[in-house]
């Protein structure tokens, strides 16, 4: 599948590279030439520069052939326009966006845009680590009401462990 | 009426500063710090300081009951947000964003904020009207339907002249509404006829600007 990564720091770099080694075509956005220099020597998929929140620019790195986007800007607005644009107009089947902000990763959650929080992931990893916890699954680190509780951590026991 | 401006550079100042002198009430949100601190000696206790894209901030601003907010940044995904939030979250029922990529208007539209203004495009359309003189002059666009409410002036030659309206080709969804002659103005029906020197006012939607044109002052170039 041809993927669109938005964004080439170190998120997108990885993640553009993990792609590309498993056999898919990668096309990463980003508006910093130097930015680029995060991939690896060998990485075979475009580089393209320029704003991810222009059609144009989307369109050059082959979204409408796109099966999955990725907005993983340092910018949370950026990703949640890149992520509608793309949804919205591209109709790209698989479309997740980075928001630092839990509050509003929620709200773009529950308007159907997918997103992930790394707050809450690595706040709620490095507390389940720190407490000797099994770790859970994503939707229940990003559940922001569920901060980590005695309820939830009571269920956790429930939960299959991963990891450990 | 309770607005709420997010933003508070030099397009949210001086519209914070309007809306005052008209007696409106208004919360002006403001991100930067520095900012913040000039703009306290204006407005007091009217700016808060934090990033309107934040619910928590939003809330804090009273957009609950907010009649409208204008975001007002120099950010459009920053204005889209905003505007996305205060919508969704706190059921504004208007919402204004201000885009720099007049391409924006579309994707804004297509992400369920109609109201936008662009500064860029509104000095492109003066620098139109100085091009297109005795032509159609765009004078806004509607906010609905991708519609453009446009001014003509009839020239000597014109086709649209002396026969009436109800048998002008024009394109469909068109609609010529009001006649200026001389001092006076006067709404169109099917019946008006126009002379030279009439100056009407219309409304077309963008893609049939051309055939609008033409079925009023035809096909030529414009003159003078």
């Amino acid at each position: 599948m041809h993927v669109v990564v938005l964004g080439c720091g170190r998120v997108g770099a990885t993640l553009a590279m993990a792609l590309e080694s498993e056999g898919h075509s990668v096309a990463v956005i980003d508006r910093n030439r130097e930015s680029f220099r995060r991939l690896a020597r060998g990485f075979k998929g475009k580089m393209i520069l320029g704003i991810g929140i222009d059609e144009d620019v989307l369109r050059k790195a082959g979204i409408e052939r796109a099966g999955g986007f990725a907005a993983t800007t340092n910018g949370d607005n950026t990703n949640i326009m890149s992520a509608q644009i793309v949804k919205v107009r591209f109709r790209v089947p698989r479309v997740i966006a980075r928001i630092y902000d839990p509050l509003r990763a929620e709200a773009y959650r529950e308007l159907g845009i997918d997103t992930i929080s790394p707050t809450l992931l690595g706040a709620g990893m490095c507390r389940d680590y720190l407490l000797g916890v099994p770790y859970r699954s994503v939707e229940d680190y990003q559940a922001v009401r569920g901060t980590p509780s005695a309820g939830s951590r009571g269920s956790a026991g429930a939960v299959p462990e991963r990891s450990r | 009426m309770y607005v709420i401006v997010a933003g508070g550079g030099k397009v949210g100042y001086y519209l914070t500063k309007a809306l005052h002198a008209a007696g409106q009430e208004v919360t002006l949100i403001e991100k930067s710090r520095q900012r913040y601190d000039l703009l306290q000696e204006t407005f007091g206790d009217s700016v808060i300081l934090g990033d309107g894209c934040e619910v928590t901030t939003l809330d804090q601003a009273g957009a609950a009951r907010a009649d409208l907010v204008a975001a007002v940044t120099g950010d459009d995904e920053d204005n889209l947000v905003i505007c996305q939030m205060a919508k969704r979250k706190f059921q504004v029922q208007r919402v204004i964003a201000r885009i720099n990529n007049p391409k924006n208007e579309v994707t804004f539209q297509l992400l369920g904020i109609d109201e936008t203004v662009s500064s860029t495009k509104l000095i492109y359309s003066l620098i139109e009207q100085e091009v297109e003189v005795a032509d159609v002059i765009p004078l806004t666009a509607l906010r609905r339907g991708n519609l453009e409410l446009v001014e003509v002036a009839l020239t000597a030659g014109a086709p649209a002249l002396h026969r009436r309206v109800r048998d002008l080709p024009l394109p469909p969804n068109c609609a010529l509404a009001i006649l200026v002659r001389g001092e006076t103005a006067e709404v169109v029906s099917g019946d008006t006829m126009f002379e030279a020197g009439d100056l009407i006012v219309g409304i077309t939607p963008s893609t049939c600007v051309q055939a609008f044109r033409e079925a009023l002052l035809g096909g030529g170039v414009p003159t003078r």
